[in-house]
């Protein structure tokens, strides 16, 4: 069965005479399951999306005016802040953890690496409000929006009524990173059957992958959504000037059997999304591959995967690393990581 | 002369018929008024209070709890729950208006007890955005009484400075929240307090709204099952001695009295 796969994106024909205008609409790619965010309660309209892209991208948002969204969470990195252990925000403080994807995020269940918050409508607060990001307190962001010569018109656009509530302004941004779909690498078209073959290697790695690697990094969307210690024990540092220590899922749970458990990360676009892990520790894909294989600690909540028979680790090969890593590649979604529709360019 | 006393039985009849059964089919309102104190005197921003078990000293600059899920019961039993989207309300002692509220289409009775919750619960904690409107806005009402790093309302938020703070600034900070988790369990400090108005009853009738006077005592939320010094604890936000603190503030609430005019 052959078709042609579009992101989650149908570009309808339009009249000859006017430029094209891009529709916009939620697609589920064929491979994946059932998005978890109810859809039915914020449809993904062209001009929610159009309102929510343009708020995605304005340092409006910030008490100063200095960092958007988009400083943090850059396309071409899949939109993560590229080269960055931990990300930079309102003046040059640093952020707890690494900056992950904005990606796919329908399908995901909470957010934040300790999966603090539980709908992606209710996201955009934390940044907004967080002093080491952008600093400014969402009542004046909403004045300002108020008081800004484009938005009411484009909130009338986008919802019927010009006027501007938290409801609908966290309603589109979530319009806009709900279409922030990959789902175009190589694996996928290999997968759904669209004339792509992966390479003999690319092919070993994929089933090295699944035997290793897919009891946490399962399913299409390669996470369990899971909480998990992948032996990644975390070190006190100064954040800021203040002691810290990053005790992953337990800062939501308060449970000690959650400490320095984090979200199982989706390995799409991993290629480009480096450093790695909750604080950006891991420089390269390969150092990844060395942590399972002997990096591993111990630690009584490691999970039991990583500790078969009292072993550490993950059995692996230096010519299983390396063809795990040629799979790994395979997730790389240039039609992603350049649709110009994300782009912050292409207003 | 005849007719002078026939009026005047008119008169006393009417008198009578001013206090008729309530007609439960006919509603009214009541209001509901905190007042809060520290120990036997007013609460003030800017007083420093002496707490007598503890010896410590601390001078109040923020007070804001969350009294939501209201029933009255009245002494035939009977009891009314508020509709859910109308019973979230949030006293601030920053706003006057904010400590008194009006409660509308009670049915008609003679109420002689109140219960709330301290809190908001779980069920409205995880609603959508859009229906948290009102006293629940995060960018109106609300602000600053929600963890938009841990999805969830802050419940109590008690804040001041005290010499025996050992904070860089000599603060204290106290903001308690936590429904019990969204997918994993954690702590729960939504607590339910029952009062009850003793003999009094509050007459809520169409053309009568009485008004309920309770009184909210911040020093019951150090002294209470758990002696709570600032010396050893200048600030408890989201941590399992939370627990502690709304085991302690449950109690904060009592009685005083009722107007019926
Ligand atoms: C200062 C840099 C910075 C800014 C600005 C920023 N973010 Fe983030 N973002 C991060 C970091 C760091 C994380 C991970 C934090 C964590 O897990 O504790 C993150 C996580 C996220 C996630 C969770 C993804 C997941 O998989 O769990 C989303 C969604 C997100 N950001 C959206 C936004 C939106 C929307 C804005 C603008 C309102 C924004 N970010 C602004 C740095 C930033
Ligand atoms: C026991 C569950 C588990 C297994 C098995 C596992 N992982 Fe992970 N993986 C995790 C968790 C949890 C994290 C995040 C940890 C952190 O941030 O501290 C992670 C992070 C990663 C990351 C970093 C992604 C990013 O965006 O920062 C990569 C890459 C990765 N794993 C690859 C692999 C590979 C390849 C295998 C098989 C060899 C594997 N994992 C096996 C649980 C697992």
């Amino acid at each position: 069965m052959k078709y042609i796969f579009y992101v989650g994106i149908l570009i309808l024909g339009a009249c000859k005479q006017q430029p094209q205008e891009p529709q916009i609409q939620f697609q589920n790619p064929s491979n994946f399951p059932e998005p978890h965010y109810n859809l039915s309660r914020n449809p993904v309209t062209t001009e929610g999306f159009k309102l929510g892209k343009m708020l995605f991208f304005d340092s409006i948002l910030s008490r100063d005016g200095t960092i958007s969204c988009g400083s943090c969470h850059i396309q071409s990195s899949a939109f993560t802040q590229h080269g960055h252990d931990l990300s930079h925000g309102i003046d040059d403080q640093l952020t707890l953890r690494n900056a992950p994807p904005i990606m796919n995020l329908a399908w995901q269940k909470e957010f934040f690496w300790d999966g603090g918050v539980f709908d992606l409508d209710l996201f955009a607060l934390a940044p907004i409000e967080a002093h080491n990001e952008m600093d400014e307190s969402i009542a004046n962001v909403l004045n300002k929006l108020r008081k800004h010569p484009k938005y009411p018109q484009m909130f009338e656009r986008a919802f019927g009524t010009s006027e501007i509530t938290l409801d609908r302004f966290l309603k589109a941004l979530s319009q806009f990173q709900l279409m922030a779909i990959s789902a175009n690498s190589k694996y996928d078209k290999y997968i759904r059957n669209e004339g792509v073959t992966l390479t003999t290697d690319e092919l070993a790695g994929l089933e090295l992958f699944k035997v290793k690697c897919s009891s946490c990094h399962q399913g299409e969307l390669f996470t369990d959504l899971s909480y998990r210690n992948n032996g990644m024990i975390p070190q006190r540092f100064k954040l800021n000037g203040i002691d810290t220590i990053d005790t992953g899922r337990e800062r939501i749970t308060l449970n000690p059997n959650d400490q320095f458990k984090f979200k199982v990360p989706s390995l799409r676009n991993v290629e480009i999304t480096r450093p790695y892990m909750h604080n950006g520790s891991l420089r390269t894909l390969e150092q990844v591959l060395d942590h399972y294989q002997t990096g591993v600690k111990d630690h009584p909540t490691l999970d039991p995967v990583l500790k078969q028979n009292g072993k550490l680790g993950i059995d692996l090969t230096n010519d299983e690393k390396k063809k795990i890593i040629e799979f790994l590649k395979t997730l790389t979604d240039e039609e992603f990581l350049k649709n110009p529709i994300l782009s912050e360019e292409n207003p | 002369m005849l007719a002078i006393i026939a009026s005047t039985i008119v008169i006393s009849c009417k008198k009578n018929d001013t206090e008729p059964a309530p007609n439960p089919n006919l509603t009214g309102s009541l209001e509901v008024e905190f007042e809060n104190f520290v120990g036997t005197q007013k609460f003030a921003f800017g007083t420093t209070y002496t707490n007598p078990n503890t010896n410590e000293t601390f001078t109040p600059s923020m007070l804001r709890y969350f009294i939501t899920n209201i029933e009255l019961k009245a002494s035939n039993g009977t009891i009314f729950t508020v509709p859910q989207n109308d019973s979230y309300f949030l006293i601030d002692q920053e706003k006057p208006e904010s400590l008194k509220f009006t409660l509308n289409s009670i049915p008609e009775g003679d109420y002689n007890e109140i219960s709330f919750t301290i809190g908001v619960d779980s069920l409205r904690n995880t609603k959508p955005v859009g229906e948290r409107t009102g006293n629940l806005d995060i960018s109106g009402t609300a602000q600053g009484m929600y963890w938009s790093w841990n999805s969830g309302y802050i419940f109590v938020k008690f804040e001041g400075s005290s010499p025996q703070s050992t904070a860089v600034d000599q603060k204290y900070r106290y903001h308690i929240g936590g429904f019990g988790g969204y997918s994993s369990k954690t702590i729960n400090c939504v607590r339910k307090k029952t009062l009850s108005f003793g003999k009094d009853v509050a007459k809520v009738r169409t053309n009568a709204a009485p008004t309920v006077h309770l009184i909210t005592d911040v020093m019951k939320l150090f002294n209470g099952s758990t002696q709570l010094k600032i010396a050893d604890n200048n600030t408890v936000m989201f941590s399992p001695f939370g627990i502690n603190i709304a085991n302690n503030y449950v109690d904060m609430f009592s009685y005083d009295h009722v107007h019926n005019d």
